[in-house]
């Protein structure tokens, strides 16, 4: 039980990270479908950090790189999408689908090649970690409390007050809901939104490390992240775009998905002897059927996806 | 700038190949430079290996072995981007052909052998499967408003591990991989006509080549020549318009999706029924097929006619990965290519377009000094 309530809230952490990324990106008004490529780079720069780090380092100081590397190379990643989708009035969902292949492919590419300089008989794109995770870790009764978990809800109070609270929050709304008339009031939307896409970038590449320290001490570049990015998409609808009900949400998601790596310690789940691919579907599945009674009504900042042209005001 | 060389780049088929090209060449310079940055002293060779593909054997019987194992895997890799290019045509960007790609070898491989079928059947069987599961993200989008890239990720998730289920029933008992058909319903493979004797008798080179270009035939004319593409790309332009002008929208996009889901599980089925590959029951990630679809799609400038060349070229440099020296490289060195080549085609518009500006300037400034000629005559 205290293995699930551990599970749920480190996937939890992780959609609510990613969401939040999302959400901040569309409501300057740029879809971002790259978050999955961006957890992927995050989760690289995060996994290097620790694996470079020497083993003695302090804790804090680990923390802190480690979240530093995760987040800046995020942020880079997402430059690639905010280069195009603003400047160039890219079709975003082609860059941001092309940003997914990439990033695995590229973290894939980056890492056998390491390997591979390190010990030539090393072909495999496997990160390990595991002295530098328990840095992470503060053990309470036998419950495994992880310090990204204190980070998740420090971001998730951060966004909601710069989101409401800010001036700056503000008008990255007013981008994506009317750039025009945004504009018409001096506020810069192409600067806006670079700011909002830099801090999907941010938000989404920490979300990549805590997603590959969830569960496991070593990563295989390979396998991505499992379209996480884009559960977290569909947290981000399900939560209408609005950071505390992100949270809920993503509290749902994380527990279904949580209970595939826990649920043969349950005597009632192994017992009906269900298919391990059936749990492992699971999230994937609510998913699909929550978006068929969410989507309806749904709260999208009405210009995103749009490219800003000056000449249509 | 003379006139004859101005009215050909306006030519949007030109400006598309053009467009094309310079993705594919930005793309391989982009790769290259990776390679020099992990060891310098093989990239040229590695970037050579990819572009060389089968030529990298000496002698012409392999080179037209291994140009039919190429063939054999673009005719998947065509139908997965038709698939993904006629959804886009009509306004849905379906990220699921990878999904639909997958239940399709599922439906395909159980049919063949678990029952025993012939191989038309459990063809059909793969298109079924996968229109049925475009058909579910199409009345997702049309009835209850569920983005279809979301929609179509999910799908493709819960296709991989259902086939990993299914297909477990029909492996062999020491690997994870499926039974092969040759072993156990040579009854299901595809007929080769002949076609695998002009490869060197590669068996694997099969009816599914020539059909799979015949059915990029038939999404041209379908598109471009009927009613029925008329009003799917009118739904896509603008569904509001369409409705009012009498057009059953929702019908539309639920047909889009059921046709672009049965193309991608012909692709399923154009590679599994050759018995080249069996399917792993382990499968940890969706298979690349689909994704690389999208790159095909769009490389080829989004025409059936352009994808097919696109579709042999992204095959091209992804066979090609798998030569460059192993020491030094990964084999994923294509598969960053050809992501860095859909990167690149998001930019294609914005080129089309200086291009466009340009031309309309420099005929404006021609134009202008024309007349100031004339006028200087007539004074």
């Amino acid at each position: 039980m205290m293995l699930l309530i551990q599970y749920t809230l480190i996937f939890s952490s992780v959609l609510i990270l990613v969401a939040l990324g999302g959400c901040f990106s569309e409501h300057s008004g740029v879809i971002n479908i790259g978050l999955e490529g961006i957890m992927v780079m995050g989760a690289l720069g995060g996994a290097l950090m620790m694996k470079l780090l020497p083993a003695g380092t302090a804790a804090p100081v680990m923390i802190l790189l480690v979240v530093l590397a995760a987040c800046a190379l995020g942020a880079v990643y997402s430059l690639l999408l905010a280069v195009a989708a603003i400047h160039f009035k890219a079709d975003q969902t082609l860059v941001g689908t092309a940003m997914n292949l990439l990033g695995t492919a590229a973290a894939t590419v980056f890492v056998k090649a390491m390997n591979t300089a390190a010990d030539v008989n090393n072909v495999s794109s496997i990160i390990q970690y595991i002295d530098a995770k328990r840095s992470f870790l503060v053990y309470i009764n036998g419950f495994e409390f992880n310090w990204f978990m204190a980070i998740t809800v420090l971001a998730l109070v951060c966004s909601w007050v710069v989101l409401y609270r800010t001036r700056f929050g503000l008008r990255l709304m007013a981008c994506g809901e009317h750039p025009q008339a945004a504009d018409s009031v001096g506020i810069n939307v192409y600067k806006m939104r670079y700011a909002g896409v830099l801090i999907s970038g941010v938000l989404g590449g920490l979300g990549g490390i805590v997603y590959i320290t969830a569960g496991v001490s070593e990563w295989m570049f390979e396998n991505g992240v499992a379209g996480f990015g884009f559960l977290s998409l569909a947290v981000m609808i399900f939560g209408q775009w609005k950071p505390a009900r992100i949270a809920l949400a993503a509290l749902l998601f994380g527990f279904f998905r949580a209970l595939g790596n826990v649920y043969t310690g349950f005597d009632l789940l192994s017992s009906l002897n269900l298919p391990s691919a059936l749990y492992n579907m699971l999230p994937y599945l609510v998913s699909l059927v929550v978006l068929a009674f969410t989507s309806q009504k749904s709260r999208a900042p009405k210009a995103e996806g749009i490219p800003y042209d000056k000449g249509l005001r | 700038m003379n006139e004859k060389k101005r009215s050909l780049l306006q030519n949007k088929g030109v400006q598309s190949l053009l467009a094309s090209l310079l993705c594919i060449l930005a793309g391989l310079l982009i790769g290259y430079l990776v390679l020099l940055i992990i060891n310098p002293a093989g990239a040229w060779e590695a970037i050579v290996t990819i572009v060389e593909n089968f030529l990298y054997y000496p002698s012409p019987q392999a080179q037209i072995r291994y140009f039919g194992n190429t063939l054999v895997k673009t005719a998947p890799l065509l139908m997965c981007s038709l698939s993904v290019l006629f959804a886009y045509k009509v306004g849905l960007f379906n990220i699921g052909a990878a999904g639909q790609y997958v239940i399709g070898a599922g439906a395909c491989l159980y049919c063949a052998l678990a029952w025993q079928m012939p191989w038309f059947v459990c063809m059909l069987a793969a298109v079924a499967a996968g229109a049925v599961l475009g058909a579910i993200s199409g009345a997702l989008k049309a009835y209850r408003n569920v983005n279809e890239v979301i929609s179509c990720i999910m799908l493709n998730w819960i296709s991989l591990y259902a086939v990993n289920v299914l297909l477990s029933q029909v492996k062999e008992t020491a690997s994870p991989y499926t039974l092969t058909l040759s072993s156990t319903n040579p009854g299901a493979l595809l007929p080769s006509l002949g076609l695998g004797d002009l490869f060197q008798n590669n068996r694997y080179v099969t009816l599914a080549i020539p059909l799979t270009v015949l059915v990029a035939a038939a999404i041209w004319v379908l598109l471009e020549k009927t009613k029925l593409g008329y009003e799917l790309k009118a739904t896509g332009f603008n569904k509001y318009a369409a409705q009012y002008c009498g057009m059953k929208e929702k019908r539309n996009i639920i047909l889009t999706m059921v046709i672009a889901g049965g193309l991608a599980g012909l692709g399923a089925a154009a590679l599994y029924l050759t018995g080249f590959e069996q399917w792993q029951t382990t499968h940890s990630s969706i298979p690349s097929m689909g994704f690389n679809g999208i790159a095909a799609a769009f490389l080829g400038g989004l025409n059936p006619i352009g994808s097919i060349f696109a579709s042999y070229f992204i095959q091209h440099i992804t066979n090609g990965g798998a030569y460059v020296d192993k020491t030094m490289y990964s084999a994923q060195i294509s598969d960053l290519i050809s992501s860095l080549i859909i990167y690149l085609c998001g930019f294609v518009l914005f080129f089309k377009s200086l291009l466009d500006r340009r031309l309309a300037r420099q005929a404006e400034r021609a134009a202008a000094r024309a007349k100031a000629e004339k006028g200087g005559e007539s004074k």
